[in-house]
């Protein structure tokens, strides 16, 4: 086993201001970023603040960016680096700094409450509701969102634009609500929910110009843009755009397809 | 504190309000800005030819080829083509090139088209240049506002580039005749024309249009099992949605550029059979 030592810069500080903080630390083969901020955190700066859990890639709880690229810290490789470079790491740039590596997070979970949940089929009680699989393949890949929120750190619409947050919901929240869309039994329409319309109107999927972000940060692998923000705006363009699905709406009433 | 949901959060990016105090609008140190950058330099490059191309009004037919960019010839100003894609709806009243006429339906379609808007939003626009790159606008409303909003007119765009592919594949059937106007012939000119229509169909089917519409808009595919296998063709090809675009690009230029260099006498083609 060989190690070396790394050269790190880690973001310290709180609202009230902060820096970079240079480090020399010790990197062992096989070792991951949050292994390296623990042993900062273990051997040089046992105050400093880091959120994390599984270590495994699963909880999405050690989002952060490096090299000032949004990832997860327990799955970033360190022998991605050159063992010369200095590794920069960085709170989230999109949410408000609680200290050090620490934001708040709390922007997504307003904005996940604002998606209407799934509305239970009528007349199909718990243990009663049949899927095909074919049917249910869309909205699964969906699922395995681990809501690290790194595409919603990612996307510009926010990044960039802190006035645009309450008109956005950015793409882990629109990818809800296709997941929704998706579903095969939600009832949301019968309900007289449209859930393509209001992705225009009050999720604010008009934003997202489908630069891909989103998909390129996803540490999941989901194909964020163009199976669920794509389609979403195609079912939106039906609603809204399109005079002829509109016109065979109108014609031809018909139960969901 | 459920942060950035207050009704009026002040303008700002990462470097200004609550978030963490960094000056530089980027930490990146790859090269992040070579992708955006030869991006825009292809299509740039991809605009100064077409442009050059579609007004020139010359040049653009060597029997059997005509060039993808003026057909159909919709004008009567056009080279007469034997056999060839001249309707003259247009009459005699059009004294611009006839290219015109046929390639705002094409132009629309890469223009609306959900790739190039990704690749010319970073390329050109800068919005944004690259993932986790500071934006250089102070302000930003996406595709929810004109002009913009018009984007959503891709689909129309994609019936039109339906009907625009078919006229194409037309012209690589009557590229199987020779100089002559016979039959059963092949030169190097068909070849460069039947890359071109596969790409071109293999372009317009991946589009995310499309996908919506054989299958996409469904929510129980298994009650649709023809569209459901069409969606998954799709799907398969939109997955290389992007290649395809650069490459139809290329190959449609190349074609244009072919019959350019026959019908200027720059380049005799070379006969098959």
């Amino acid at each position: 086993m060989s190690s070396y030592q790394a050269r790190f810069e880690v973001w310290r500080g709180d609202a009230g201001g902060g820096g970079l903080e240079d480090f020399e630390v010790e990197v062992n083969d096989g070792e991951v970023v949050l292994d390296i901020v623990h042993r900062i955190q273990a051997t040089q700066a046992p105050d400093l603040a880091v959120r994390w859990n599984c270590k495994a890639g699963k909880c999405g709880s050690c989002s952060a960016e490096v090299n000032g690229r949004p990832r997860l810290m327990c799955m970033t490789r360190m022998s991605v680096f050159g063992r010369e470079e200095t590794v920069t790491v960085t709170p989230l740039r999109a949410f408000p700094v609680v200290r050090d590596l620490v934001t708040d997070v709390g922007f997504n979970y307003a904005k996940a409450r604002e998606v209407p949940a799934f509305v239970p089929p009528p007349g199909l009680g718990p243990g009663e509701y049949r899927m095909m699989q074919e049917d249910v393949d869309r909205p699964q890949e969906f699922r395995k969102c681990i809501e690290c929120f790194l595409c919603q750190d990612t996307c510009h619409v926010v990044r960039d634009h802190e006035e645009n947050k309450p008109a956005f919901a950015g793409p882990r929240f629109l990818m809800r609500v296709a997941e929704l869309d998706m579903h095969p039994l939600d009832a949301a329409e019968e309900g007289g929910l449209d859930r393509k319309r209001t992705a225009q109107d009050e999720h604010g999927l008009g934003y997202c110009n489908i630069t891909k972000c989103c998909t390129e940060v996803c540490p999941e692998g989901i194909r964020i843009t163009d199976n669920a923000l794509i389609p979403l705006k195609e079912r939106a363009a039906d609603r809204k755009y399109d005079p002829l699905v509109w016109l065979g709406s109108k014609i031809r009433r018909r139960p969901s397809p | 504190m459920a942060t950035g949901t207050e009704p009026h959060p002040p303008r700002g990016g990462v470097r200004t309000g609550t978030r963490a105090a960094i000056a530089a609008p980027h930490l990146r140190t790859d090269r992040w800005w070579l992708t955006p950058a030869a991006t825009a330099a292809g299509l740039l490059a991809f605009v100064v030819y077409s442009t050059w191309r579609a007004f020139a009004n010359t040049d653009y037919y060597a029997a059997p080829y005509v060039s993808p960019f003026y057909s159909p010839c919709l004008a009567e100003n056009c080279a007469p083509m034997r056999g060839g894609p001249n309707w003259e709806v247009f009459g005699a009243w059009w004294g611009l090139s006839p290219a015109l006429l046929i390639l705002i339906f094409p132009l629309g379609f890469r223009l609306t088209c959900y790739y190039y808007r990704k690749a010319y939003y970073r390329g050109f626009w800068a919005s944004p240049p690259a993932c986790a790159v500071a934006e250089p606008h102070a302000k930003y409303t996406g595709e929810t506002r004109f002009p913009l909003v018009l984007q959503n007119v891709h689909r129309y765009f994609f019936y039109a580039a339906l009907l625009v592919a078919g006229i194409l594949t037309y012209d690589t059937v009557l590229a199987f005749r020779d100089e002559t106007y016979a039959w059963g012939h092949m030169g190097l000119g068909t070849l460069v024309f039947l890359v071109n229509i596969v790409l071109i169909w293999a372009y317009t089917l991946s589009c995310h249009s499309c996908r919506h519409i054989v299958g996409g808009r469904l929510r129980h595919f298994s009650r649709h099992p023809v569209r459901y296998r069409m969606w998954g063709l799709v799907s398969r090809l939109n997955g290389r949605h992007a290649l395809l675009a650069w490459a139809s690009l290329v190959s449609v230029a190349l074609a244009d550029f072919y019959v350019y260099l026959l019908a200027t006498g720059a380049f005799d083609d070379p006969r098959l059979f």
